[in-house]
C-alpha cells in the first residue's frame, strides 16, 4: 500500500478538517457486479468516486465518467458497501474499571490503540466502519467509539466525529444478565440491576431539568457532572445505547428501560431473539446479532440459535450483525450473512444486515451503508458472491482510498495470519472474553 | 497406526451398558454426487447399507439396483459421515459450568490414567449438535492444558450412554507442551524445560515398570500402577501420544521426545507447524491441525488460515479438529472448519478428506469409517448442495444404517 505513509501524513496534518481532501482525482471502478444494497444489483456496473465520496453508481453507459479518472477494471468481481460491524473489541480499549457498576463518563476512545493490528485484520475482512465497545462487565461500561477504518496512526485518524471535545463520537454501552453481576456496589440480581440503572437515569432526568431551567444562565447551571452530561445525551436521543443482552427476559428488560426513560437502544447479541422477535419488532427496537457455530459456553447463551436473523426479519425488526471480535474474527464477518441465510434469513436482509442496518444503528446512514451518490466512498471488492464461503475480500476502500489489497504481500499476511502477524491485543483474548460476549 | 478397538475386557467392564443399537433397516442412499473418499466421486451414485449397518455396495445408479424393501434417501451430495479428529465434547459440556467440565483435572499435571469413557456423556447437547451437521465419529476425551491430561476415546455420535456410543476405549494419551500448562497447576511446571523434564522422567519410570513387568517371575511383578500401565502401552506403540504443541519450540520438543522414546506421535494443534514442515515430514508424523477459524491469539498468535494447505502440499497427513473452546461458542464444527480450509486453498476433496478418511486414518479407525466402501460402517451425511457452502444444509445423517437426523440444518 504505497499510499499509506502519505495518507497518514495528510491525516496528521489535517486532523481537524475531516472530511479529507486526500482523494482529488476521480477513480472509476468498472465491470463489476455492484450491490448497492438500497437498490437492485447492477450487472457490469460503474462506480465513480472523488473527494472521498461516491459521485455516481450505475450500469455501464448510464454513468458519466470524468475524462481524467483513474480506471480500475473489476470485470468478474463483486462490489458492495464496506461492511459495518456494530460490536467489536479491536484496538485493545477498555471502559469501566469495576470501581462502580455505571461509568457513563468513561470513553473508550481514550484507550484505543490505533496501531493495533486488529484494525488491519478488520480491513482485510472488508469492515470499514466499526463500533468499538467497552466490555459487558458493568451495567454501563462507558462510551463506545464509532470508527472509520482509514489508514492512520492515531485515534483521531479513525474517529467518525470531527472533534472529540465538542461532538458525540459513539454510543453508550450497557449490559444486563450475568456479566455485570457482582458484590456491592454491583448488583447481585436482575431486579437490583434494573433498579440501579433506573436510579441513575432518574438523576440524569433531574440534572437535565436543572440545565433546562437555567435557560443558558451560567449562574443557574448545575455544577458540571461528566456522568450526567453523557446520560443527558442518552436521554436526548443523541447518543445511542448499545445494550448487551442475551436471555429473552433480559431483552425485554432492556426494552422496558428504554421505553421508561425514552432513550434509543440497539439490542446487542440478543441470543434468545427468536423467543421474543415479535416483541422486539413491536417495540421498534433494532437488534444486532452474532452468528455462532454452537450454543452454550455460558448459561445465558444456552439457547442461542442462528435462526435469530430469520426470526427477527420475519417479525419485521431491523437486524444487523456483529463480530464481537475476538469472539469471532473480523476476517470472517461476511460469513455471518451466509450462515444466517442457511438458517432462513433472506439474502437481501442478510446483506442489508452487514451494511445499512449497522449504519442505521449508529445514526450514520446518511454517510455510509450503501452505494449512493454523496455517501462516503467505502466499498469492498469481492472475488465472488458475498454469501459464498469461497469468496475472498480482495480490496477494501475507505473514502476513496485503498486500505487493503490482497495482492499486497503485507496486506495478504493480515488477511491470512502468519509469523508475527498475530496480535498484541488478541494475545490475551481469553482473559478479556468474559467481558465481551 | 492400527489398533484393537473396544477390547473384550472393556465390554465386560461396561457390562449391561454395552448393548447393541437396534438393528438397522436396509437403507439405500442415492446422491447426484457421491464423494466416496475412495476414488473419484460418483455421479448419480448409490450406497446400499445392510441390516448389520455396514455398506453392502457403492456404485453408479446405473449399475447398483436398489433392492425391493430398501428405504431410499436422496440428496444432491452424499459424503461419508464426518470424522472429528479431536474434540472434547461429551466431557466438556455446553453449559460451561463447573459440574459439566470434565476435560481437565487440575489436581496434578500428569494423570495419564484418567479414562475418557468414565466421563463421557452421550446425551450431551453438543454431541447431538455436531451430529446434526454430519459428524458421526468423534475422537474425544481429556483436553489440552496438562502435561498429561488423560486418555482419549472414539465414539459414534449416537446412543443413550457411553456403552452405545463407544468405538475405541483407549485411543491416545493427551499431552500438552508449553508454558500455558503452568496456569492450570499453580504455576508449575514453571518453565518449558521443566515440563519436558517431568514428562521424560515419567516415561523413564514407565520404561522401567514395563521392563520389570516383562522380566518378573510370575507372582513377583511390581505392584500395579495405573499411571505407568498406560504409559507402558504408549511406549510399546500400542497407544499413540496426542501431543498438543502450538509453537515451534513445543513442536520440536514433541519430535525430540518421540525420537527419544519411540512412541507413536500425533501432533495436535500445531499452529506454527508451517514453519517446521521439513522436520515434521522427516519424522513422518501426522498432524491434527487446530480449527481453521481458531482465534489468532495466545499460543496461536502466529496461526494462519493456510496451514492445512501448506502441510498437505508438503505431503504431511493432516486432519482437522473442532478442538477445545473455553467459552462462546463452546464447540466448533469440523464441517465449517473444513469449509474454511477449502476457502483458503485446500482443494475440495482434500479438505473433505481432512474430516473423513484422513481423520479416520490418524485416529486409527480407517478400517471402519471415513470412506464409503463395501464392508465399512454405513455412516453417511446428506447435503442439499456443496457441503462447504454456508447456505447449504445437512439434510440427513446416518450412523450404521440408522437415520439419526433428518431435519435440514
Amino acid at each position: 500500500m504505497t499510499q499509506r505513509l502519505l495518507t497518514s501524513c495528510l491525516l496528521l496534518c489535517l486532523v481537524a478538517s475531516a472530511p479529507l481532501a486526500a482523494q482529488e482525482r476521480a477513480r472509476v471502478f468498472r465491470g463489476a457486479r455492484i450491490i448497492p444494497i438500497t437498490s437492485a444489483p447492477i450487472e457490469n456496473g460503474v462506480l465513480v468516486v472523488q473527494g472521498g465520496k461516491i459521485v455516481a453508481v450505475g450500469a455501464e453507459g448510464s454513468v458519466r465518467v470524468p475524462a481524467n479518472a483513474e480506471v480500475h477494471d473489476l470485470t468478474g468481481k463483486v462490489v458492495m458497501p464496506g461492511l459495518v460491524d456494530t460490536h467489536s473489541h479491536i484496538g485493545g480499549g477498555d471502559g469501566g474499571d469495576r470501581s462502580a457498576p455505571i461509568h457513563p463518563e468513561v470513553r473508550i476512545l481514550d484507550a484505543i490503540d490505533a496501531r493495533d493490528n486488529g484494525i488491519q485484520k478488520a480491513q482485510a475482512g472488508g469492515i470499514t466502519t466499526v463500533n468499538v465497545m467497552p466490555g459487558s462487565g458493568h451495567l454501563m461500561s462507558g462510551q463506545t467509539a464509532y470508527l472509520k477504518l482509514r489508514d492512520g496512526g492515531t485515534i483521531d485518524d479513525l474517529l467518525f466525529c470531527g472533534d472529540v471535545l465538542t461532538e458525540i463520537c459513539g454510543g453508550m454501552k450497557m449490559a444486563n444478565g450475568t456479566n455485570p453481576r457482582g458484590a456491592p456496589p454491583f448488583a447481585g440480581t436482575r431486579a437490583k440491576a434494573a433498579a440501579v440503572v433506573r436510579a441513575k437515569f432518574v438523576r440524569a432526568q433531574e440534572y437535565r431539568e436543572k440545565v433546562r431551567a437555567a435557560e443558558g444562565d451560567p449562574a443557574k447551571m448545575p455544577a458540571r457532572d461528566l456522568e450526567m452530561e453523557a446520560l443527558v445525551e442518552v436521554l436526548d436521543g443523541r447518543r445511542m445505547v448499545h445494550f448487551h443482552t442475551h436471555r429473552h427476559d433480559d431483552v425485554l428488560t432492556a426494552v422496558r428501560l428504554s421505553q421508561e426513560f425514552g432513550f434509543r437502544v440497539v439490542l446487542q447479541h440478543v441470543s434468545e431473539a427468536w423467543k421474543v422477535a415479535d416483541e422486539i419488532a413491536a417495540a421498534g427496537v433494532p437488534a444486532s446479532i452474532i452468528v455462532l457455530d454452537a450454543p452454550g459456553g455460558k448459561l445465558e447463551a444456552m439457547d442461542v440459535d442462528n435462526v435469530n436473523g430469520a426470526a427477527l426479519e420475519k417479525a419485521g425488526a431491523l437486524v444487523g450483525f456483529h463480530t464481537d471480535d475476538g469472539i469471532t474474527d473480523s476476517r470472517f464477518f461476511l460469513r455471518s450473512a451466509g450462515m444466517a441465510v442457511r438458517s432462513g434469513m433472506s439474502r437481501e436482509a442478510a446483506l442489508y444486515a452487514l451494511t445499512m442496518a449497522g449504519a442505521r444503528m449508529m445514526d450514520l446512514d446518511d454517510r455510509i451503508g450503501s452505494l449512493e451518490p454523496g455517501k462516503d466512498a467505502d466499498f469492498i471488492v469481492l472475488s465472488g458472491d458475498p454469501l459464498s464461503v469461497y469468496t475472498r475480500v480482495e480490496q477494501t476502500w475507505v473514502e476513496g482510498e485503498n486500505v487493503f489489497d490482497l495482492a499486497d504481500p503485507r496486506d495478504y499476511a493480515f488477511a491470512v495470519g502468519g509469523f508475527r502477524v498475530g496480535g498484541t491485543v488478541s494475545a490475551d483474548h481469553h482473559a478479556g472474553m468474559e467481558g465481551h460476549e | 497406526m492400527s489398533r484393537h478397538h473396544t477390547s473384550l475386557g472393556l465390554v465386560a467392564l461396561l457390562g449391561a451398558a454395552l448393548t447393541a443399537p437396534p438393528a438397522a433397516a436396509q437403507l439405500a442412499v442415492r446422491g447426484e454426487t457421491v464423494h466416496t473418499m475412495a476414488g473419484t466421486a460418483i455421479a448419480d451414485g448409490v450406497v446400499l447399507i445392510g441390516r448389520d449397518g455396514t455398506i453392502e455396495r457403492v456404485g453408479p445408479a446405473a449399475e447398483v439396483r436398489i433392492p425391493d424393501g430398501y428405504r431410499t434417501l436422496t440428496a444432491k451430495v452424499v459424503t461419508p459421515g464426518l470424522v472429528d479428529a479431536h474434540t472434547v465434547i461429551g466431557l466438556a459440556g455446553y453449559l460451561n459450568q463447573e459440574d459439566d467440565q470434565d476435560q481437565l483435572e487440575r489436581s496434578n499435571a500428569i494423570q495419564p490414567e484418567l479414562r475418557a469413557f468414565d466421563a463421557y456423556n452421550a446425551r450431551e447437547t453438543l454431541v447431538e449438535w455436531v451430529r446434526d451437521f454430519g459428524v458421526t465419529t468423534i475422537h474425544t476425551g481429556h483436553g489440552p492444558g496438562a502435561l498429561m491430561s488423560g486418555q482419549t476415546m472414539i465414539a459414534k455420535t449416537r446412543g443413550d450412554d457411553v456403552g452405545e456410543a463407544l468405538i475405541d476405549s483407549v485411543t491416545m494419551v493427551a499431552m500438552t507442551l508449553g508454558p500455558e500448562v503452568a496456569s492450570n497447576y499453580n504455576g508449575r511446571p514453571g518453565t518449558r524445560s521443566k515440563g519436558i523434564a517431568l514428562i521424560r522422567a515419567e516415561l523413564v519410570r514407565a520404561e522401567e515398570y514395563a521392563r520389570k513387568m516383562a522380566e518378573a517371575e510370575p507372582g513377583k511383578e511390581p505392584a500395579r500402577d495405573l499411571k505407568l500401565e498406560v504409559l507402558a502401552r504408549v511406549l510399546s506403540g500400542e497407544v499413540p501420544a496426542l501431543v498438543t504443541a502450538q509453537r515451534v519450540t513445543e513442536i520440536l520438543a514433541a519430535l525430540r521426545l518421540q525420537r527419544e522414546f519411540g512412541f507413536e506421535l500425533v501432533l495436535d494443534g500445531a499452529a506454527e507447524s508451517y514453519l517446521v514442515i521439513d522436520e515434521i515430514k522427516a519424522a513422518g508424523v501426522p498432524v491434527i491441525l487446530h480449527p481453521t477459524m481458531a482465534r489468532h491469539g495466545g499460543t496461536l498468535e502466529n496461526a494462519t488460515f493456510e496451514t492445512a494447505r501448506k502441510l498437505r502440499d508438503a505431503g504431511i497427513q493432516v486432519a482437522l479438529q473442532s478442538g477445545f473452546e473455553p467459552y462462546v461458542p463452546k464447540t466448533r464444527v469440523v464441517l465449517f472448519e473444513a469449509a474454511m480450509a477449502a476457502a483458503y486453498g485446500v482443494p475440495f476433496e482434500q479438505a473433505l478428506a481432512m474430516v473423513t478418511i484422513d481423520a479416520a486414518r490418524i485416529i486409527g479407525l480407517a478400517d471402519r469409517v471415513g470412506s464409503l466402501e463395501r464392508g465399512k460402517d454405513g455412516d453417511i451425511a446428506l447435503f442439499d448442495g456443496d457441503p462447504f457452502e454456508h447456505a447449504t444444509h445437512v439434510c440427513g445423517v446416518v450412523i450404521e444404517g440408522q437415520v439419526v437426523s433428518e431435519r435440514c440444518r
